[in-house]
């Protein structure tokens, strides 16, 4: 944990801000802190809901697997937790004062948060062509029919013969979560924008850190939403 | 007193204003422009609310007559100026979506929370300017959608505010498609807003505090405008969730609230109730602050049991989360789970109660100052006595079982809403005119106001608890179809006759609060003598609001202050030490 309290050290020292502050911690760090708050209660109501659904309907979810290609998203998976790999590499080069490196592990964020989104758009690409769509199954289209002939499928038992209500909460929960990388992929041009013209220095890097504790919570989200909705 | 002031340097705040006009007053990031934006937004919305209310009052009282002046009225509303069913349900439905989302937690949030936060905190802005303007600046498309809606095709949302599934989610329900849409989409932009303004409230509190600005001398309108914000940030991002699920629902095919393919109605009751009653507390904690603040002026004597006070808005915030089911006794819940939404929901009435103990306590022996702001902080506590003792009757189960969806609730909520936070606003409004304009309104058409609102509100509302005990039910369209609401057709019309006359008196307060801000009277610095930081500055303040920065050395309400020999009050930015002939020995807070 001797990285951890160095960056505690940091914080208190940072930032020359305008005003003496409450709490010790600066500004735009608290608001960000804040923000999350609000954003957990929004995921809460995605997540709730579903869990309250599936309960109460368990019969309306297919197994693990049978539509949703697990090793794909991952693999996925593993690409999100490595883009807050680089974010915290990205975040100690700014504490440094490195500023090739701090650009180098930005870029790398952007690349690899990018590449999640493109990956998920790939695999709605993929459901919507076998017949999974937010409504459920489409008619005539593979998922739809294996549901309506009631055979094993895919290894796994018959598919549920309504799939209202898996669409409904996968394409909700996970749309909601890749517009969340989105957004950050964006910020995170914009702060990759700021590092270019050299705006963030060993002492004053709060952009880098405030950003930074975003991508991490939506990382967090994946990780919490990847086991619930593809692993059981 | 214990060094809790301690000195730094002070920054300078205040800076030479080379603004364009553009920058000042349109795209400000000045936090009262930005306040006074939101109030100009917000009583355009209180005014279009009020309207709608006086189309549902002239339904009730006079079903199926020509409204006065409904000829205006496009033929798809009320062909003839006769009210259309449809039209109805759209306007109920309205009424209360604008006046909750739009009127009355803007003008207690958005104006007061912007406007007095920083001045009341000694900051010069709050701690992110520019997103305070985009929150601003987010709430226009919601309110220019929100009103769009009423001139689609199909007319406006019309589930009622609570946009109960399956009605809401369906369209085949409600013959009511792109309204429905709007109503989903406004509300989801309106809640950015929120968002982000309460991040904005909270960081300012937390961190940017004058020196000596310590929390147990925050004055109860920051207090409650805290606590409030959290409640904003913590609950409008279900809504949020909840209404986007229900918008899919209707959009993309989803099946959440639709029973069809195993998706659950009551999901939504919990959902929308979940974030609606922290909401109820939303409506209601600021202007507890505000009341508090002008009660402690009006008396001329410290606030009784400040303490008590801020450990009650807390615990108010606090068990608003866990009284949500009391929305729902009629849903077909299990009683057991009735019964313990029915205890928490009565354990409200003991902070509320501390509350209004300690307003009493604080008018208790005070010399009064008459004043209008304080006028209506009167009628607020008067009025919320009775708001939350109907409130105490149908938190109980078996109550409720009987006046459930009937007008004894419409009356309730509009104690709470109207008698509580709307005289609140009245009052605050009145009392922070001078920061805001720099001029004062008009006393004298204030009281008139006063004395008129009050009297046509009671005749409003106290005869709904009647309406409803009787079984009036909410919502309906033509009471006259129902033979046991015929004898109830006399007090129907009494209702809407004092309704109309309520609305024109607010004619008054309109007139004042537009004329006093070219004409008013010139406003001193500090016009009620009041100990907080906002009144030692400028009216209205410079860009910055100080010269440099405040610091504070007082509780909030020092009135009647022994220590003081001239005036009958020390303000909060008053050193002991810098008065004449004192010791700091006597510094003992």
């Amino acid at each position: 944990m001797a990285h951890a309290s160095h960056a505690l050290d940091r914080d208190m020292m940072l930032p020359p801000a305008e005003a003496e502050t409450g709490s010790g911690v600066y500004t735009e760090k608290l608001g960000m802190w804040i923000f999350l708050l609000s954003e957990v209660m929004f995921f809460t109501a995605l997540i709730g809901s579903y869990l309250i659904l599936r309960v109460s309907k368990p019969d309306g979810w297919a197994a693990p697997n049978q539509i949703l290609n697990v090793p794909v998203t991952a693999v996925n998976t593993f690409i999100l937790i490595c883009s807050s790999v680089t974010m915290v590499k990205a975040y100690a080069a700014a504490a440094d004062g490195n500023q090739a490196k701090l650009k180098l592990w930005l870029v790398a964020t952007v690349l690899i948060g990018a590449t999640f989104v493109g990956v998920q758009v790939f695999e709605y690409n993929q459901l919507i062509h076998h017949g999974l769509v937010p409504g459920g199954f489409v008619a005539g289209r593979e998922l739809a029919e294996a549901a309506a002939s009631g055979a094993a499928f895919k290894g796994g038992p018959a598919l549920p013969t309504s799939g209202g209500l898996y669409g409904s909460t996968f394409y909700t929960m996970t749309g909601f979560h890749g517009f969340h990388v989105t957004m950050g992929v964006i910020c995170m041009i914009f702060v990759t924008f700021k590092a270019f013209q050299g705006k963030y220095t060993a002492t004053d890097h709060r952009g880098v850190e405030v950003i930074g504790l975003y991508w991490h919570f939506v990382d967090l989200v994946w990780i919490i939403l990847f086991t619930i909705v593809y692993l059981i | 007193m214990t060094s809790l002031a301690t000195p730094v340097e002070s920054h300078v705040q205040a800076h030479p204003d080379n603004r364009s006009f553009i920058q000042k007053y349109i795209f400000s990031t000045d936090h009262k422009i930005i306040g006074i934006q939101f109030l100009l937004m917000s009583l355009l919305f209180l005014t279009v609310g009020g309207m709608l209310a006086m189309i549902i009052r002239w339904q009730l009282g006079y079903p199926n007559k020509p409204l006065p002046g409904g000829t205006v009225l496009p033929e798809t509303m009320a062909p003839g100026g006769v009210i259309l069913p449809e039209f109805y349900t759209s306007a109920v439905t309205m009424h209360g979506t604008i006046m909750v989302f739009f009127a009355i937690m803007p003008l207690l949030v958005g104006v007061f929370g912007n406007f007095l936060i920083p001045l009341k905190i000694g900051a010069p802005d709050m701690a992110f300017p520019r997103i305070n303007m985009a929150s601003f600046w987010v709430a226009v498309p919601a309110g220019i959608l929100m009103i769009a809606g009423f001139f689609v095709e199909g007319g406006h949302a019309s589930a009622g505010w609570t946009s109960y599934a399956p009605l809401s989610a369906d369209p085949e329900y409600t013959g009511v498609t792109a309204g429905q849409r709007i109503w989903c989409v406004s509300l989801i932009v309106l809640g950015l807003s929120s968002i982000l303004g309460s991040m904005n409230y909270i960081t300012t509190v937390i961190n940017m505090r004058a020196p000596g600005m310590t929390w147990f001398r925050l004055p109860l309108s920051i207090w409650a405008l805290f606590i409030t914000s959290i409640l904003v940030l913590l609950a409008i991002p279900i809504l949020s969730g909840a209404v986007i699920m229900l918008l899919f629902d209707d959009v993309l095919g989803t099946h959440f609230f639709l029973p069809a393919q195993g998706g659950q109605p009551l999901l939504w009751q919990h959902l929308f109730w979940f974030f609606g009653h922290p909401e109820v507390y939303i409506l209601i904690l600021p202007a507890m602050g505000f009341v508090s603040d002008i009660l402690s002026n009006g008396a001329r004597k410290p606030i009784f049991g400040y303490h008590s006070m801020v450990y009650a808005l807390i615990a108010i915030g606090f068990l608003g989360w866990i009284v949500w089911g009391h929305h729902m006794f009629q849903s077909g819940m299990n009683p057991t789970l009735g019964t313990s939404f029915m205890i928490s929901t009565m354990l409200i009435a003991v902070p509320s109660a501390i509350k209004v103990f300690n307003w009493l306590g604080t008018l208790w022996g005070g010399k009064i100052r008459f004043h209008v702001p304080m006028m209506h902080a009167l009628a607020f506590v008067s009025m919320f006595v009775i708001g939350g003792l109907s409130g105490v009757f149908m938190a109980s189960t078996p109550v409720d079982i009987y006046i459930h969806d009937t007008y004894f609730i419409v009356a309730h909520l509009h104690y709470v809403l109207f008698g509580g936070s709307l005289f609140a606003i009245f009052g605050a409004v009145t009392f922070w005119y001078p920061k805001m304009f720099g001029r004062m309104m008009n006393p004298t058409l204030g009281k008139i106001h006063f004395v008129l609102t009050f009297v046509f509100y009671n005749l409003v509302f106290f005869p709904m608890h009647q309406l409803g005990l009787q079984g009036h039910m909410r919502r309906i369209y033509d009471p006259t179809i129902y033979d046991f609401l015929k004898p109830l057709g006399g007090l129907n019309r009494f209702i809407t006759i004092s309704a109309f006359l309520l609305f024109a008196s607010q004619l008054l307060f309109a007139y004042n609060f537009i004329v006093s801000w070219f004409r008013g009277k010139k406003a001193p610095a500090n016009p009620w003598e009041d100990t907080g930081l906002e009144w030692t500055t400028p009216s209205p303040p410079p860009h910055g609001n100080w010269p440099a920065t405040p610091h504070v050395h007082q509780p909030p309400y020092e009135f009647n202050s022994p220590h003081v020999k001239e005036s009958d009050f020390l303000p909060q930015t008053q050193s002991l030490d810098a008065i004449p002939g004192r010791s700091s020995a006597g510094a003992a807070h």
